[in-house]
């Protein structure tokens, strides 16, 4: 088992609990997608579900935490990102995560959307407690 | 009374440096002979030119790299550490120049294993009066250039990866071209089986070319493809959709009997895209959308 | 905050998105181009975001909004200059869009609101 080069920080995280935080952490994302030379594209969609996924963390699950790893399987490396929060928590999850989904406020197509948009993605939520959501694309 | 577990690590931390310090000694004394018997024993496996040419730098690098990383105290146990950093990407170039001049995983780590020779000769005559002392210096050695010669067959191995998948990649492209037909119009044969990795493709080169040529019609030909199913029609109605989105719009052709029968059978909605059953039909009507108007002169 | 300036060029108006959108300038943009549509009587909105590298659900509903409002006030919106990675993502996220209308560039953007206007007689 070969360890990777430890010349860059693997993880971090950032705080979400403005709406400004969006557009950060859309432009954190970008930096690290970049660096893990993504393709245009597979960019582009990694940001775009940041996007919907923060906003989901500050506008519904009323501010939160965004943890970012890069993670490495065998030969290839990818980007991990875990949207957190200790809001509300979502009732019914297979109602959230059909298309279109509104709780009311608009979480709309978001969530479903991101899942489309990543290679893996995971749901976590317990009502009262918040809600966990992480998104995994490999280069 | 001293912590124990100090002393412990205090303890550890001597005979650390008492190795490397040892091992230093080794490299730094007549390290011209040692090298020479490091390229004697790493040619017995190969004859391979180019590579005996630049054998002696790579070996001098990497002979360098590892002084200034015993220097800097590296644990000999943990090549992982941050110390062995700079011997790591050493070992990565070097398996990545090998890999591209064509030579083999086994001769890449080969050339690293061979150190073994001249390094174990150097310990043994330092220390033949400590049997105890030579064989886990010894121990130490041989596990430290194991680890070496496991880094360099890894990133040997993830080169070769990347250049296959270049490959593949350049092989994807040539076998689905974006040809102009007409000012605004384009045209993406496609043949063979249409899969999600394939039609990405096309979709993507499809749409960056509309966006170069400013072209408002795509024809997607799928006379060349055998079998149309409800994911291969998913595939090409994203396709569209997205450019719609753009802005252009898109005519499907090669649309043969067979595979009309299948579309109406398994009921899939191809929302008001327009089809036509021959490339020539699509130009045909991709011209005239575009308000050009062709006459024949009687003759 | 910065509002993102609307220019008007005959009976049209235009809107050129060059920066990372931070929610509220999006409905600022909003609100202001419903305020200018109504006091130019404007035919035509002509958003350019061919800048723009991500266009979210958030941006994809308040394009489909504006399209609606306009069209309320008897103008048309045209959204132009999409990115393909853009557009590829908004396919994968199940955006539609459905009912805005999309050019590739400014020139034909511009061409089609112009074809409209003419269709509808001009005033």
């Amino acid at each position: 088992m070969v360890a990777p080069e430890p010349s860059a920080p693997r993880n971090g995280a950032m705080a979400l609990v403005a709406e400004r935080d969006i557009v950060a952490c859309r432009q954190l994302v970008r930096k690290l997608a970049q660096e893990l030379k993504f393709t245009l594209v597979d960019q582009t969609k990694m940001i775009t579900a940041a996007s919907e996924l923060s906003r989901n963390t500050i506008v519904y699950g009323l501010g939160g935490e965004m943890r970012w790893e890069i993670v490495t399987e065998g030969l290839r490396s990818g980007l991990r990102l875990a949207f957190e929060d200790h809001g509300p928590g979502i009732p019914d999850t297979a109602l959230a995560l059909t298309d279109g989904w509104t709780s009311g406020t608009g979480m709309g197509i978001g969530l479903s959307g991101s899942r489309r948009l990543v290679n893996d993605f995971e749901l976590r939520t317990v009502v009262g407690e918040g809600t966990c959501v992480t998104i995994t694309r490999w280069r | 009374m001293k912590d124990p577990t100090r002393t412990f690590a205090e303890a550890h931390w001597i005979r650390m440096k008492q190795e490397n310090a040892l091992f230093d000694d080794v490299l730094k004394t007549e390290p011209e002979a040692l090298l020479k018997s490091w390229l004697i024993e790493a040619a017995q496996s190969g004859d391979n030119v180019a590579i005996a040419r630049t054998a002696p730098h790579d070996a001098q690098e990497l002979l360098g790299s590892l002084q200034e990383a015993l220097r800097a105290d590296a644990d000999l146990a943990r090549f992982d550490d941050a110390a062995w950093g700079r011997t790591r990407s050493v070992l990565s170039e070097l398996s990545q120049s090998r890999a591209a001049q064509g030579a083999s995983a086994g001769e890449t780590s080969y050339f690293v294993l061979a150190i073994k020779k001249p390094l174990f000769a150097g310990l043994r005559q330092r220390l033949a009066a400590d049997p105890e002392r030579a064989f886990d210096a010894l121990w130490a050695a041989s596990t430290l250039v194991d680890r070496m010669a496991q880094w360099t067959a890894t990133t040997y191995q993830r080169s070769r990866e990347s250049v296959i998948q270049r490959q593949q990649q350049e092989l994807l492209e040539l076998s689905t071209p974006v040809v102009k037909l007409w000012d605004g119009v384009l045209a993406a044969p496609m043949i063979g089986t249409l899969d999600s990795s394939r039609t990405q493709l096309v979709m993507e080169s499809l749409l960056q070319r509309i966006v170069e040529t400013g072209s408002e019609l795509a024809i997607i030909d799928i006379t060349g493809v055998p079998t149309v199913d409800t994911l291969v029609a998913q595939h090409l109605l994203k396709t569209v959709t997205a450019i719609r989105l753009m802005g252009a719009d898109c005519i499907i052709s090669g649309i043969r009997p067979q595979i009309a029968q299948t579309i109406v059978q398994l009921g899939i909605d191809l929302q008001g895209i327009v089809t036509k059953a021959t490339l020539a039909d699509a130009l045909s009507l991709a011209l005239r959308k575009g308000g050009w108007v062709i006459s024949r002169p009687a003759r | 905050m910065d509002r993102i300036p609307i220019l008007k060029m005959g009976r049209c108006l235009l809107v050129t998105i060059q920066v990372d959108l931070l929610d509220q300038t999006a409905l600022a943009l909003q609100d202001d181009l419903a305020e200018r549509i109504s006091a130019t009587a404007a035919q035509g909105v002509l958003i350019d975001i061919s800048a723009l590298e991500i266009v979210d659900s958030f941006v994809g509903r308040i394009l489909a909004s504006i399209s609606g409002i306009a069209a309320i006030m008897g103008a048309t919106l045209v959204v132009v200059g999409m990115q393909p990675a853009v557009a590829i993502t908004l396919v994968e996220l199940g955006l539609s869009l459905d009912g805005v209308r999309t050019a590739l560039d400014v020139e034909r953007g511009m061409a089609l609101l112009q074809a409209g206007e003419r269709s509808h007689g001009g005033a």
